[in-house]
């Protein structure tokens, strides 16, 4: 199948659509405006529902009231829009209802801006809202990556029973690149039978009941512990990472999404200075992955975690070295994105000892 | 020897947990018993509220979800849009529907959802233990009123089935009540009309039920009736709000 040109908002919708999903609810907000538009024109042609609910409160209840009845179904939006999100999320994780959110991250706190930003990653991978949850979180780096982790999401999604987040910023969304649809193998998006959602009995002799309240403290804390066995499950199963030039590399940069590809940019630029330095990417967010820090640690000088935020997935990078080697962190906020060269200066002090 | 009453199936064997004297279980028994008459009950999939009636859940005898505070219009939209050929309907109360759930109550009818909302108004929350509700009386003592319900400080009631008749998603809205034999006839006979109005297509339908509360007002079993009567019905008239059942307006 050819290539298309596509933005990378589009390109989530119609991979989302291409995977199964007929049910989309959202609200407007930007950066990623182009999926409520491209999902209103594209599910009627194929049969879906696009609803424009009233707030993004609103509209993460229509999709726990969706996936609870058996629809794969997408819900996206950006950072505030999120926010007022996570009461739905912490519900639609406590009662495992499959579904998947993609936050398109603006800069932030409060309404903050609308260029891109990776300021919500403590919010996606920590919680977000109330209680004891993880959200299996993906991380795209590219518009290609994009519609493919999009398609993986809905899999994961339904066979953990569990949200998945797709976390993008605003660059990702709004950039243009070639995007093959062809690459999607759909045998591995058939959608099981879900036995357990709420379809109206018809001749079914049992009920089905879509919950998250347990009053019981010890069948509450029996329910926290079988989530828990499911995301200890996800974090063997669903780790997903790159790793480049990091056999013999003397620093190694830690970047997720569209930094990440800055970094590849870096890594030639210290090359021209002899300073060997590599990348490790992760794609999931949550679960974290730890592998290819335990193949690097014993070489590798130091860390470099950077980010379009103030910090916050360098403590995760922290937790996964443990004290072993320096991490390091340099990072923009308010919606810069890191240049190549001020992240090369890093490099040099690093490399220098400076730091 | 003939069976001259039974138990609804609309409901489960699962003993009600609502105080004595409240009137959950009589509205509870009518949804149940309309859904079981309309032979809906295998394609019926209900949404539970937050608040006394938490553990609807467990006692209707057909597919359940349980929303989030005011959230349920919501949850039901997201489910009668996957599967629009089932009987979707809300159960909730003032607090749910016309506090925290304003928003998704008024969307929800002027969308035309095609659900069935069940409000139980008792005027004050009951779950939490007796504050202030939207719908509760000017001068009505409240843990959170205790001088009474002042308008320059808490504002009016909230009168939703006028509010929302002015919805042109709107399909069936009528306030009743429970105080009464006769009463309670004519609340099942409107329960029966939203949900024909959903089975035909008409779109969002809502039921309005004065009920009693007499644990948090205070008062017994009978006089939480009498209350009902005389101090909520003057300022809820009961009645048909609007209708687009042509042959239930024919038979007045």
């Amino acid at each position: 199948m050819a290539k298309v040109l596509m933005k990378g908002n589009e390109a989530l919708a119609e991979a989302a659509i291409q995977a199964g999903c007929r049910h989309y609810f959202g609200y407007p907000i930007t950066p990623q405006n182009e999926v409520t538009a491209y999902m209103a024109k594209r599910m009627p042609e194929v049969g879906g529902v696009f609803l424009q609910a009233e707030s993004e409160v609103s509209a993460i209840n229509m999709v726990y009231g969706a996936g609870g009845a058996g629809a794969r179904v997408l819900i996206t939006s950006s950072s505030p829009g999120i926010s007022l999100m996570q009461e739905g999320i912490s519900y639609i994780a406590g009662a495992e209802v499959p579904c998947v959110i993609a936050n398109i991250m603006r800069s932030g706190p409060g309404l903050g801006g609308i260029q891109p930003s990776q300021s919500d990653y403590f919010q996606a991978t920590k919680g977000g809202g109330h209680g004891d949850y993880k959200l299996i979180v993906l991380a795209p780096s590219t518009i290609q990556e994009m519609a493919d982790l999009v398609q993986q999401a809905f899999d994961i999604a339904d066979k953990y029973r569990n949200p998945v987040m797709i976390l993008g910023d605003g660059m990702l969304g709004q950039m243009m690149e070639p995007v093959d649809f062809g690459s999607i193998k759909k045998g591995e998006n058939h959608i099981e039978e879900k036995t357990w959602a709420t379809t109206g009995m018809g001749t079914r002799k049992k009920k089905n009941i879509i919950n998250s309240l347990e009053l019981d403290p010890q069948m509450l804390e029996k329910h926290n512990i079988e989530l828990f066995k499911k995301y200890e499950k996800a974090s063997k199963e669903e780790v997903r990472y790159e790793m480049t030039n990091c056999e013999d590399a003397e620093i190694i940069l830690v970047a997720y999404g569209t930094i990440a590809r800055v970094a590849k940019n870096v890594i030639e630029l210290a090359k021209r200075e002899n300073i060997k330095v590599g990348l490790i990417r992760p794609i999931s967010l949550w679960p974290f992955p730890v592998e290819p820090f335990e193949k690097t640690v014993d070489h590798v000088k130091g860390y470099l975690s950077i980010e379009m935020s103030m910090g916050q997935m360098v403590e995760d990078v922290k937790l996964a070295v443990n004290g072993r080697k320096p991490v390091y962190f340099y990072g923009r906020a308010g919606g810069m994105v890191p240049e190549s060269y001020a992240i090369l200066e890093e490099i040099r002090k690093l490399s220098g000892g400076a730091i | 020897m003939a069976v001259v009453f039974e138990k609804t199936k609309g409901l489960t064997d699962i003993p009600f947990h609502y105080c004595p004297g409240c009137t959950h279980g009589i509205v509870h028994r009518l949804v149940a018993e309309v859904m079981e008459e309309l032979g809906v009950l295998n394609k019926a999939i209900g949404v539970a509220p937050v608040g006394c009636a938490v553990f609807a859940y467990e006692y209707f005898n057909c597919d359940m979800q349980e929303a989030a505070h005011g959230r349920a219009p919501a949850v039901a939209t997201g489910i009668k849009r996957v599967h629009p050929d089932r009987v979707v309907f809300t159960y909730q109360g003032d607090g749910d529907l016309a506090a925290i759930g304003t928003a998704e109550t008024v969307h929800a009818a002027a969308r035309g959802e095609n659900i069935t909302v069940i409000f139980i108004n008792n005027a004050i929350y009951g779950m939490t233990g007796g504050q202030m509700a939207p719908t509760s009386l000017i001068g009505q003592e409240t843990l959170t009123t205790p001088y009474g319900r002042k308008p320059g400080n808490n504002g009016y009631p909230v009168k939703m089935c006028e509010m929302l008749s002015t919805l042109d998603g709107a399909s069936y809205i009528e306030r009743v009540s429970v105080y009464d034999v006769k009463h309670v006839l004519q609340a099942k006979k409107a329960i029966k009309n939203a949900f024909t109005a959903q089975i035909n297509k008409k779109g969002f339908s809502m039921i309005e039920v004065l009920s009693s509360c007499p644990t948090n007002w205070g008062l017994s079993p009978n006089e939480a009736l009498k209350w009902i009567k005389d101090k909520m019905e003057p300022y809820y008239p009961l009645g048909v709000y609007k209708n687009t059942l042509e042959e239930v307006k024919q038979n007045g």
